[in-house]
C-alpha cells in the first residue's frame, strides 16, 4: 500500500482524526443522542445553552452526562442570537460552564423564517469575542467576502452554509464554497444544509476540511446508521478529495483496451 | 422571637422571584437545587464564576440567568 496519510484536521491548536462535526438536537432522547454521537465518530459535539428548567425535573438527565467533556471537544454554540450582544452572553456563559474551555460555534440569526446569517451582527460578535480571548467558529453566509473579513478579525473556522439550516437541500452553491477554500488560511467546513451522505462526501471533495451537521442525522428515519453513512461519507470525500478526480471530458472514452479485440 | 424576614424581589431567568434579604448567589442556587448541576450564573449580564457564587450579595432588582447545556446543532 502506498497510500499517502493525511494531515490531521486541526482548529485553533487542536487536533482531531475526525473530521465529522455533528450537533446534539431533535434526537428523540438522551439515550439515543448519546449512541447517534457516538456512531458519527466525532471529536467535536455542539450543543446549545438555555435557561435551566427551576423547580421542575431536577433529575432530568444533562446532556454533558451523554457527552462529556472528557471524552468529546465541547462546541457551544449561540443558536437562538439575534444579535451581537446575546451571542457574547451566550459564549461568556459557556466558557464558564464549561470550566474556561473557550472555543466557540458563533451563529447570530437573521430571522426565524431562513435562519440566515445576519453576517453584519456576526462580524460584530466576532470582533468583541476575539478580543476577549475566544476561538471562534463561525457560521456565515457562503459570500467569499465576508468569509475573508472574519478570517481577518481571527476567526479559527469559517463555516459557510451549504443552504438554510435544517432544510436538508444539500450545497446549493459549491463555486461559492469553493472560492471560499482557495482563498481561507483558515479551516472551511461547511454548516448546515447536508440532507444526507453524498451531500456530506460533496462538501469534502470540494476541498473543505470538514462537515458539522445535526438534523441529517437526527431526522432520518434510523439516526444511527446515518451517523455512520456520515462518518464513511465524510472520509470517502476526503480520500477523493485528496486522490484528486479524474478529469471531465466530453465524449466516452473506453476502459478495456481497443488491440486484441476478436473482430479486429 | 424571631424578626420578620425581608424579602427581595429577583427577576429569574426572566420571571420575577422572591427571596429573604442578605442572601448570597450560591444561597440560591442551593435552593434551585441546583449546587451539583453543570450550571452558569449570569446576574446583571456579568458572569459570576462557580468560585464567586458564595461571596456575591444579591439585590434587589438583581437580573439573574441560570444556563445549561441543552441537545442542539
Amino acid at each position: 500500500m502506498t497510500t499517502s496519510h493525511d494531515t490531521p484536521f486541526t482548529v485553533a491548536g487542536r487536533t482531531f482524526a475526525s473530521r465529522l462535526l455533528v450537533g446534539t438536537g431533535k434526537y428523540k432522547d438522551m439515550t439515543e443522542t448519546g449512541q447517534a454521537v457516538a456512531e458519527s465518530g466525532a471529536e467535536v459535539v455542539t450543543f446549545a445553552v438555555r435557561r435551566t428548567n427551576l423547580g421542575q425535573n431536577a433529575d432530568e438527565p444533562n446532556l454533558l452526562d451523554v457527552i462529556p467533556p472528557s471524552r468529546y471537544t465541547l462546541l457551544p454554540n449561540t443558536a437562538g442570537c439575534y444579535n451581537a450582544r446575546d451571542a457574547v452572553r451566550t459564549c461568556r456563559l459557556a466558557r464558564e460552564l464549561l470550566d474556561g474551555h473557550n472555543l466557540v460555534k458563533l451563529e447570530v440569526l437573521g430571522d426565524d423564517a431562513t435562519l440566515y446569517p445576519n453576517v453584519v451582527e456576526t462580524l460584530s460578535a466576532a470582533k468583541t469575542l476575539v478580543d476577549d480571548g475566544f476561538d471562534v467558529m463561525v457560521y456565515t453566509s457562503d459570500d467569499p467576502i465576508v468569509a475573508r473579513e472574519l478570517e481577518a478579525i481571527g476567526c479559527c473556522a469559517i463555516m459557510p452554509l451549504g443552504s438554510l439550516i435544517g432544510s436538508g437541500h444539500g450545497i446549493q452553491n459549491p463555486y461559492n464554497v469553493r472560492l471560499i477554500i482557495e482563498q481561507s488560511n483558515v479551516p472551511v467546513l461547511v454548516d448546515a444544509g447536508i440532507g444526507t451522505a453524498s451531500e456530506a462526501a460533496i462538501a469534502m471533495e470540494l476541498g473543505c476540511d470538514g462537515v458539522l451537521l445535526n438534523s441529517a442525522i437526527a431526522h432520518a428515519r434510523e439516526p444511527l446508521r446515518m451517523a455512520r453513512a456520515m462518518k464513511l461519507a465524510v472520509e470517502a470525500g476526503r480520500e477523493a478529495f485528496l486522490a484528486g478526480r479524474m478529469a471531465r471530458r466530453a465524449s466516452a472514452e473506453p476502459s478495456s483496451p481497443f488491440a486484441g479485440r476478436i473482430n479486429g | 422571637m424571631s424578626t420578620p424576614h425581608v424579602s427581595i424581589e429577583l427577576r429569574l431567568n426572566g420571571e420575577p422571584y422572591a427571596i429573604t434579604q442578605g442572601l448570597t448567589a450560591a444561597d440560591l442556587i442551593d435552593q434551585l437545587g441546583l449546587t451539583e448541576r453543570r450550571i452558569a450564573v449570569e446576574i446583571n449580564e456579568q458572569i459570576v464564576p462557580k468560585s464567586q457564587l458564595g461571596a456575591t450579595a444579591l439585590h434587589d432588582g438583581d437580573q439573574i440567568e441560570v444556563v445549561h447545556a441543552i441537545g442542539g446543532g
